[in-house]
């Protein structure tokens, strides 16, 4: 039991902490920016039984944050090259990867084989629909979320407290709100917000300290300032056939979206480009035909955009102009192109032209 | 009443601060959401909460403390 021995000298955990960690089973949702550090240390407590869900793949940009991943982990699935880190870390655990995104059909099946439910996700779809799920199931959540230099942290449905839909009842007005891979974050940031939850976790199985119940904490990586706030109980109540009948925004998906070259977009008739990144990002689109519309400010701007035009919506590297085009498309706007690859992938071709 | 009035996320970035003192003499939250708002145009289409006393409270509570949070949801991870 050398192992755990740093544990088990601490009077508040002793070996009867450690067998409480070691019968524990927790459930992290995204093995990303949140989910590495989580994955981690809960791994290396040695919480028994760890589910790990995500259905992505492995990026290099992803490497600048999500510390489980090496350039080797590049193309693997995440929550499977998450698994193969932490089997190494420590073997004495049992591991279960579940390569596939978290959906209303899967949640509740999932979750009843779990103690604590972690979310380390980066979209609100599937944030409300742990929160509904974990109702549900009566389940603890322990929350986390970050943004360029600020993260929240929170403690969700133990004993009888609060939910995410308390503080923030609905998913916000889509586009409104960005992710990382929109308007970036410091790779620290996540590393800071995981280990908090990660402690939160520990904390909950233990029944150690103050729990962050029913609390939103809030850290900024600038100033180093927290915030707490309580969250009184709301008295939102979802049934199960509510959950599976929910056809609000909340849950649904995408729909398709088509890509086009730029060499096939510039021939296109009656075009307008609409560069979807922050008015600082190079290289410019120099087009005639080109407006700037952040993505930020899409909800508050997106009239600017001809609707009767063929419209080609330009970012980075093609993710925030798809982001761009599922907004619009659910208000009615249609003949929405993403170019494929975003300005990365036409540099060369642009800049000789 | 001098309110401190903190700022979090993309609240701070529209505000372009993450605290400032504002001179209050109404009654509500939401009389100074109107004057928030009134400031700071682009906000009207943001979602927020607004906590008092470190307490998340409704629009209609009346203000009784002299710091107020503005909060809004976050998604990355």
């Amino acid at each position: 039991m050398s192992r755990y021995s740093r544990h088990i000298i601490l009077s508040d955990i002793g070996q009867e902490g450690q067998n409480k960690i070691s019968k524990a089973r927790v459930l992290v949702i995204g093995a990303g920016g949140l989910g590495c550090p989580i994955l981690q240390y809960l791994a290396a407590a040695g919480v028994g039984t760890i589910g790990i869900m995500d259905f992505d793949v492995v990026e290099t940009s992803n490497l600048q944050r999500q510390i489980l991943f090496g350039t080797s982990s590049i193309g693997q699935n995440k929550a499977l090259a998450a698994k193969a880190r932490l089997e190494d870390l420590n073997p004495t655990i049992n591991l279960i990867a579940y390569p596939e995104a978290l959906t209303q059909n899967n949640a509740l099946v999932v979750f009843e084989d779990y103690d604590i439910i972690v979310d380390g996700t980066d979209n609100f779809n599937t944030r409300y629909l742990i929160n509904d799920a974990a109702l549900l199931t009566h389940k603890p959540i322990v929350y986390g979320a970050i943004y360029k230099f600020e993260g929240q942290v929170a403690v969700f449905n133990y004993k009888d407290s609060a939910n995410y839909r308390c503080l923030f009842p609905n998913p916000p007005k889509e586009g409104s709100i960005a992710n990382c891979s929109e308007v970036g974050v410091l790779g620290v940031l996540p590393g800071i917000i995981g280990t908090l939850q990660a402690n939160e976790v520990l904390k909950i199985i233990l029944e150690l300290g103050d729990i962050l119940n029913g609390k939103l904490l809030s850290f900024n990586a600038k100033n180093n300032q927290t915030y707490t706030i309580s969250i009184p109980k709301s008295d939102y109540i979802i049934t199960e056939e509510a959950f599976y009948t929910n056809k609000t925004s909340a849950f649904e998906c995408p729909t398709p979206i088509e890509h086009i070259s730029f060499e096939k977009a510039i021939q296109l008739e009656n075009v307008q480009f609409i560069d979807v990144r922050e008015p600082h990002e190079t290289p410019k689109l120099d087009l005639e035909q080109c407006i700037s519309v952040p993505l930020n400010q899409l909800f508050e701007n997106f009239d600017q955009i001809d609707k009767n035009a063929n419209k080609v919506f330009v970012c980075q590297s093609g993710i925030r102009s798809q982001k761009a085009i599922t907004f619009l498309k659910k208000r009615d706007y249609n003949n929405c192109y993403n170019l494929e690859g975003g300005m990365q992938s036409i540099k060369t071709i642009y800049e000789n032209r | 009443m001098n309110l401190k009035v903190k700022y979090f996320g993309l609240i701070a970035e529209i505000t372009n601060c993450s605290e400032e003192t504002i001179a209050f003499s109404k009654q509500t939250v939401s009389e100074l959401l109107d004057m928030i708002l009134n400031k700071y145009p682009a906000l009207k289409h943001k979602d927020f909460k607004v906590a008092q006393n470190m307490q998340l409270v409704h629009v209609d509570t009346k203000i009784t403390t002299p710091e107020i949070a503005l909060l809004p949801p976050f998604s990355g991870g």
